[in-house]
């Protein structure tokens, strides 16, 4: 391959290449990444595709409240997914809550990505007192489940908090919450690779040519570590988005004023009985097509970078 | 032998200790307990003598001693938000807990060990690629929307089954139970189902795996040539072998599915301990956090330390390592 190629060459070669062979010759996978994307870009552009706003209390009006999806009996078609109790359009709420949704997943996955292979680099480099101090932190953390170390680091930073600051600071707490739980396993399996990587040839010349120590973890090592930490990211953007969607349904996360997809499921909860299932159905089936489509993917991507399967 | 139960134990007590100091750091260094126990018109004395009460004005160490012998015996303070002892308060919500984690284990064993064994058995069959697919949905949809299809379907459109609390109970000494009651039993159903739901898949995926291993066993082909019926095989050599690992597993799930009774207990408003749990986390009591921070933790650890003092017992192997 050459070095210096040309952004349509690298397009071409990335056309032609195996994982791309791989992946369109899966049918599962290319439909999973299309609702992926689809998902995405709706929730990108909720503030120009969204019909209402719903945040917006002056458009709302009590007369449109609890109107079912539009092709029930009923429906009104200025609501596609009809509306709730207080007369926001279901549709709308869905798209801003999964761009919160989408939000919270990404930036904990990257922050919890980033924490995870520094200290997985450092730990697996130098060992010794440093590996053994993270490695048995990340032991204890590893034993429970991670939704419950989820709902007591967010309960710990609650309650450290003021409690007119829960609602403005609840995102802050969620991502937080998340990247604590989460980063552990970055740091498991960079480290593993690293162990591995610090007794290559590649690495002891560096450090015969009198490279620095963090210079060779960062520009030598980390490229060759890479591939497992973009899969178990992929399966962690699933998984985040599932612990914030069940913070938030008990409670503990985005508040209804500003709700994220499973704040929507938590309030449509409270109308089930009345008969109203459209407020709650509707987010729930967003966050399963969200969470099974990534899930898909990082499952694909495990089995598509996986040597030994091919 | 007894080197290494020795050493397992002081392993236990060790993250025990771990845990009580988390559990302690956030009683003592979270907000002021002193604030957040008496009314905000309280006095500067009874500040100070309540201060006094709860051993503040001591050392750090001093204070973690007490805690920890506290614990022990079951003592956590009291709570800030309802004003009692914590311990009275969680004493009164185990046996709902544990009764709804012991029908949902059964509900996933009865279930999940029978579709195991067909999808090893039948490979290939129609019925055992469709539970696959089945466990696979299972696995990425969030348990609370089980939870409230279930509600959908059960309660509010057929109308069988009712969708929240316990019914009604009945008090045995201190533990009240709903397995006496008809309407005890019915409101059992819906949250035993969700909550084992997810340990279905996680058991039949198990017991396939196992079981297709045991099968391709030399000691399987030999019954298999000793003339042995099918059944005879399947169920009387295979299956035995087979229960073994997934009965460490399901131990080992007992201590999870305590905690995933948060989801299932917020969902049907079942008064356990999980929504004891969740009521603290959102209103920030702590002293109720860091009770049953130490309860999960010691059921955790206690099911570990079992599991591998089985293993040690069945396993010969590792008693040479040891």
């Amino acid at each position: 391959m050459a070095l210096e190629a040309s952004p349509q060459s690298r397009l071409t070669a990335f056309l032609k290449s195996d994982l791309f062979y791989r992946f369109r010759t899966s049918y599962v996978t290319v439909a999973a990444s299309a609702v992926t994307v689809f998902i995405l870009l709706a929730a990108l552009l909720a503030p120009w595709i969204a019909p209402h706003d719903p945040f917006d209390v002056s458009t709302l009006s009590l007369w449109d409240s609890e109107l079912p999806p539009v092709w029930a009996e009923g429906g009104d078609p200025r609501f596609l997914l009809g509306t709730d109790n207080q007369g926001r359009d279901v549709l709308s709420a869905i798209l801003y809550g999964s761009r919160i949704s989408l939000a919270v997943g990404f930036v904990s996955v990257a922050l919890a990505m980033v924490i995870g292979i520094v200290v997985g680099l450092v730990s697996g480099y130098f060992g010794g007192a440093v590996d053994a101090f993270f490695m048995r932190i990340a032991d204890v953390m590893l034993s429970f489940p991670t939704i419950l170390v989820a709902l007591l680091v967010s309960g710990i930073v609650r309650g450290a908090l003021p409690r007119e600051m829960h609602d403005s600071a609840a995102l802050i707490v969620l991502v937080f919450a998340i990247t604590v739980t989460t980063w552990v396993q970055y740091a498991r399996t960079v480290r593993s690779s690293t162990m591995v990587e610090r007794s290559r040839e590649y690495v002891y010349a560096a450090q015969l040519v009198g490279r620095k120590p963090f210079a060779i973890l960062f520009s030598h090592i980390l490229p060759n570590v890479m591939g497992p930490v973009l899969v178990i990211a992929t399966i962690n953007l699933a998984m985040a988005i599932l612990i914030e969607a069940t913070l938030s349904f008990l409670g503990v996360g985005m508040p209804p004023t500003n709700p994220s997809l499973g704040t929507l499921i938590r309030v449509g909860n409270e109308y089930l009985f009345s008969g109203v299932w459209w407020v709650v159905i509707f987010p729930s089936l967003t966050l399963v097509a969200l969470v099974l489509a990534v899930n898909l993917l990082g499952d694909w991507l495990r089995d598509a970078l996986n040597p030994k399967l091919r | 032998m007894i080197a290494f139960i020795l050493k397992r134990l002081i392993q236990s007590v060790i993250v025990m200790l771990a845990v009580a100091l988390i559990a302690f750091s956030m009683f003592r260094f979270i907000g002021d307990p002193v604030n957040s126990m008496l009314p905000e018109n309280a006095s500067a004395e009874d500040r100070q003598e309540l201060r006094e009460q709860l051993g503040l004005d001591q050392p750090v160490t001093v204070q973690f001693t007490r805690f920890v012998t506290g614990a022990v015996q079951g003592e956590f303070g009291i709570s800030y938000r309802n004003k009692r002892a914590v311990a009275e308060m969680i004493a009164e919500r185990l046996p709902a807990t544990l009764e709804l984690v012991l029908a949902a284990a059964v509900f996933a064993l009865l279930l999940g060990v029978p579709m195991g064994i067909y999808a090893a058995l039948h490979p290939k069959g129609v019925l055992s690629n469709m539970l696959n697919v089945i466990s696979l949905i299972g696995i990425s949809v969030p348990t609370f929307v089980t939870g409230i299809l279930l509600i959908l379907v059960f309660s509010v459109w057929l109308n069988w089954l009712p969708s929240f609390g316990r019914g009604e109970t009945v008090q045995i000494g201190w533990w009240r139970t709903g397995f006496l009651t008809v309407s005890g039993l019915k409101s059992l159903i819906l949250p035993a189902v969700m909550l084992g739901l997810f340990q279905v898949t996680l058991i039949m995926r198990l017991v396939r795996a196992e079981m297709m291993e045991v099968l391709r066993s030399d000691f399987v082909r030999f019954a298999r040539a000793r003339g042995l019926t099918n059944r005879a095989v399947n169920f009387g050599h295979a299956l035995g072998n087979t229960l073994m690992p997934v009965i460490t597993i399901v131990g080992l799930q007992l201590g999870a599915m305590i905690a995933f009774a948060i989801i299932t207990e917020t969902v049907f408003q079942w008064p356990g301990m999980g929504l004891l749990f969740i009521q603290a986390v959102s209103f920030g009591d702590i002293p109720v956090m860091s009770a049953y921070l130490v309860m999960v933790a010691l059921v955790f650890v206690a099911i570990n330390m079992i599991v591998d003092l089985l293993y040690f017992a069945i396993d010969p192997r590792l008693s040479v390592r040891a």
